[in-house]
């Protein structure tokens, strides 16, 4: 049952990654990346972990894609552009490079997990994933790492600000 | 488990058929009728079968027929996928919102638990949210694929007002899960059964940002910049013709059911009728045995949910009957100067409150 839902999403996530690749429109490009996120968070309700899903949805393919569509339709206006893909031709190489690079991390991910038997994880509580759960180890156990992320944050918005400001004045 | 799929499929059917079948046809003649009562007129009265007008019912059915045969037009140098894709990526969030927003409580009908949500998750008010967040694609791209100028500013003026307005919807829904300390509709419902824990008492500024945020995000008048008639032609939906353009139209009027609904669960009570508690209605009907106590009782709270719900949709209606459209650095002047910081200051109000309290 668990199977019958899994391999048509993860079939769908993969189609769309490949197509936010090969799509000719950046736009094109960008609706797929959204196909794909919505995808992604279809794999995490499986993995019981509604509220991470729920924030792939509302964060990544709600809130940032929302932010890349609106910039691309700013720049890009006339749809593609055939100076940007004459560039990147020139860089088949290192394409390339960075594929093979990724697959081999990938592989190695794999690698480890299978070594450390994570094939038989401890069966999951009742309330693993909820918001209540998730906040109360946000706010106990991990509080730290989590206000110096929101710290990164503030600093990376505070930073496009005055990047951004220097050049309109 | 074949009992509960097909009391899952009735639950979904009946939400279909409230919102496209009812809700959506029956607010286009509605909204007719509001607007020629504000303005002193008779409203539509000519569409008739043979010589009978249903007091101008059946130009819902006018409308429907009109937009069935009207040509489907694409223009030149239009994305025809994108172009084809957005009204339906934009009716559909409208819809889906529904699944997790309950419309009775739950009742024991022939030993069985009913609980009347299609789906009660334990996230449900940030699916809400989530849902919302995701209904900007419609019209961003619905703007970006017709390849027109006008089109085009309409989904930007969209985009920026829906992330301006989502902000303050976001904060004002912490308020409500403050108070109520879940995410689960279904709880945050059953919590208001006592009259003075409704929402609108326990959280009145949040309601009424709740309820400014909601409309700016369904683009409705005061806050319909995006399609703006004497500026922009149509906004976003200048180059849509046909059904296509029906279902940019359907997703509005069924989003103000949408919010309707959201705003008589969050904040006036969900399904409770003030002073009558469950418990009581259910004594009272105790003659009917068990299964007849709750299904009066399911009745009567489904009743009651749909009154309000009316009530919202007529308060949106006579809303936009009456103000003028903002400017557009006005709408974005009240989104991030005044309810920003308000419903920031509520959130930190309500925390010293419910600290004060414990």
């Amino acid at each position: 049952m668990e199977l019958l839902i899994f391999y048509p999403i993860a079939f769908v996530s993969i189609v769309a990654a490949l197509l936010v690749v090969f799509n000719k429109s950046p736009i094109g490009s960008a609706v797929s990346l959204i196909g794909m996120m919505l995808c992604l968070a279809g794999i995490f309700v499986m993995q019981k972990a509604h509220f991470i899903a729920i924030l792939q949805v509302l964060i990544y393919a709600g809130a940032i894609m929302v932010l890349f569509m609106f910039v691309i339709m700013l720049l890009n206006l006339k749809g593609d552009d055939t100076a940007a893909w004459a560039a990147r031709d020139k860089n088949k190489l290192l394409s390339v490079l960075t594929g093979v690079l990724v697959v081999g991390v990938l592989y190695k991910i794999v690698d480890i997990a299978t070594r450390t038997e994570l094939n038989s994880p401890a069966p999951l509580t009742d309330n693993f994933g909820t918001v209540a759960e998730v906040g109360k180890a946000l706010f106990t156990d991990y509080v730290l790492p989590f206000e110096v992320a929101s710290i990164l944050l503030l600093v990376a918005m505070v930073g496009a600000l005055v990047l951004a400001k220097s050049k309109v004045d | 488990m074949i009992v509960d799929l097909l009391i899952t499929l009735v639950k979904i059917l009946f939400i279909l058929a409230i919102t496209v079948g009812f809700f959506a046809p029956v607010l286009t003649w509605v909204e007719r009728k509001q607007s020629a009562v504000m303005q002193d007129r008779i409203g539509a009265n000519r569409a008739d079968i043979l010589g009978f007008t249903a007091l101008g019912l059946f130009h819902a059915v006018a409308d429907a027929l009109k937009m069935f045969t009207k040509e489907d037009f694409i223009p030149q140098g239009a994305n025809k996928v994108l172009h084809t894709l957005s009204p339906i990526l934009a009716l559909i969030p409208a819809i889906v919102t529904f699944s997790v927003v309950p419309f009775g409580g739950e009742y024991t009908l022939f030993g069985k638990k009913v609980n009347l949500v299609i789906s009660d998750l334990n996230v449900g008010l940030l699916f809400v949210f989530a849902i919302a967040s995701l209904s900007t694609y419609g019209y961003v791209i619905a703007g970006w694929s017709s390849n027109n100028n006008w089109s085009l500013l309409g989904s930007m003026r969209t985009s920026s007002q829906m992330i301006s307005y989502e902000v303050t919807m976001g904060l004002t829904i912490i308020g409500v899960l403050m108070v109520y300390g879940t995410l689960k509709l279904t709880e945050i419902g059953a919590a208001q059964e006592n009259f003075f824990h409704w929402g609108i008492f326990l959280q009145p500024l949040g309601f009424f940002m709740f309820l400014a945020a909601s409309i700016a995000e369904n683009k409705r008048i005061p806050f319909d910049n995006p399609e703006a008639e004497s500026e922009l032609v149509a906004g976003y939906f200048t180059e849509y013709s046909g059904l296509k353009f029906g279902m940019f139209f359907m997703a509005e009027f069924i989003e103000m059911v949408t919010i309707a609904a959201l705003v008589t669960i969050l904040f006036f009570g969900g399904w409770h009728f003030p002073f009558v508690s469950t418990a009581a209605l259910l004594s009272v009907f105790e003659f009917l045995g068990a299964t007849g106590a709750n299904l009066v009782a399911m009745l009567f709270h489904v009743g009651v949910f749909f009154a309000k719900v009316a009530f919202f949709i007529w308060f949106q209606m006579t809303v936009r009957w009456t103000l003028p459209r903002f400017r557009y650095d006005q709408i974005m002047k009240l989104g991030w100067k005044i309810l920003l910081p308000l419903s920031l200051a509520n959130v930190v109000v309500t925390g010293l409150v419910l600290l004060a309290v414990s």
